[in-house]
């Protein structure tokens, strides 16, 4: 095997294992962050193995960076120490649950032989910051600047919501 | 390709899994958001593989849509979240469950 393809698998199996350890991790809401941002990372690293540096960098700065901060600053602000007190959701609904995602990873993988498409070549520059802006600002200039209208709702949004009293 | 696009797809399978899993049996709101976070995740991870496997950057600028639409989600979300908790001092989803018959 080579180097890089032991990068994707070590990075595959420590995203697969924190991401079960934030789902499954019920004490502690600080920890379910922390493991989140270990499976963001991991998920960098498999986006350098396949060429998309771009992506890798914005995983890293939007997710890990931006995204967990928010999410941290919720949990330590409300002072969410465990949800293990309050009673718990129904066995059922629980179960139905479980079976609900794992019949969605058997029809996932059950369409995965054949249908996938053969494997390109690629060019030096595949995935640079050059590569995907000139892709971004000439042929998906208006999704990007509809992009920026859907941030700023949501920024208006964010504020109006968290406000304590509409003056 | 360094690893088949099978391998990536199938992780990316796992992933979406685990956050399904997560965002419906977890009855607490803000590991439902990041459950979700983590499914977009797993979608981006196929754009990337079916990016490389295609050798077309047009994956990678929607992992770009889907990050600021992922950005925008947490944030409404988080809102949704604070003012929930100042309402009803609790972020458990039983316990809104205002909308239901």
């Amino acid at each position: 095997m080579s180097f890089p393809a032991g990068v994707f698998y070590v990075f595959a199996a420590l995203a697969v294992v924190s991401a079960l350890g934030m789902v499954l991790n019920l004490r502690n809401t600080v920890a379910g962050a922390m493991c989140l941002v270990v499976t963001m990372i991991s998920l960098a690293g498999i986006y350098v193995v396949l060429e998309a540096h771009f992506v890798a960098v914005l995983q890293i700065m939007v997710y890990a960076g931006a995204i967990l901060v928010l999410f941290l600053f919720v949990v330590m602000l409300l002072n969410l120490r465990s949800d293990a007190f309050s009673p718990p959701r129904s066995r059922i609904a629980k179960l139905a649950g479980v079976a609900l995602g794992v019949w969605a990873l058997v029809g996932f993988l059950g369409l995965l032989p054949g249908a996938l498409p053969p494997i390109a070549q690629i060019s030096p520059t595949f995935g640079s910051y050059r590569d995907v802006g000139l892709s971004l600002y000439r042929t998906y200039v208006v999704a990007f600047e509809v992009t920026s209208f859907l941030l700023l709702a949501a920024i208006v949004g964010a504020v109006v919501l968290a406000k304590r009293r509409l003056s | 390709m360094v690893v088949p696009l099978e391998h990536v797809i199938g992780l990316s399978a796992v992933l979406f899994a685990i956050g399904t899993i997560g965002a419906l049996t977890r009855r607490n709101l803000v590991v439902i958001l990041m459950s979700i976070e983590l499914m977009l995740n797993a979608v981006n991870l196929s754009f990337v593989g079916f990016a490389r496997a295609h050798g077309d950057a047009l994956g990678h600028v929607f992992v770009l849509m889907v990050i600021s639409v992922a950005a925008a989600e947490v944030a409404v979300g988080l809102g949704i979240v604070i003012s929930l908790f100042r309402n009803r001092d609790s972020v458990n989803v039983e316990d809104v469950s205002l909308l239901r018959w």
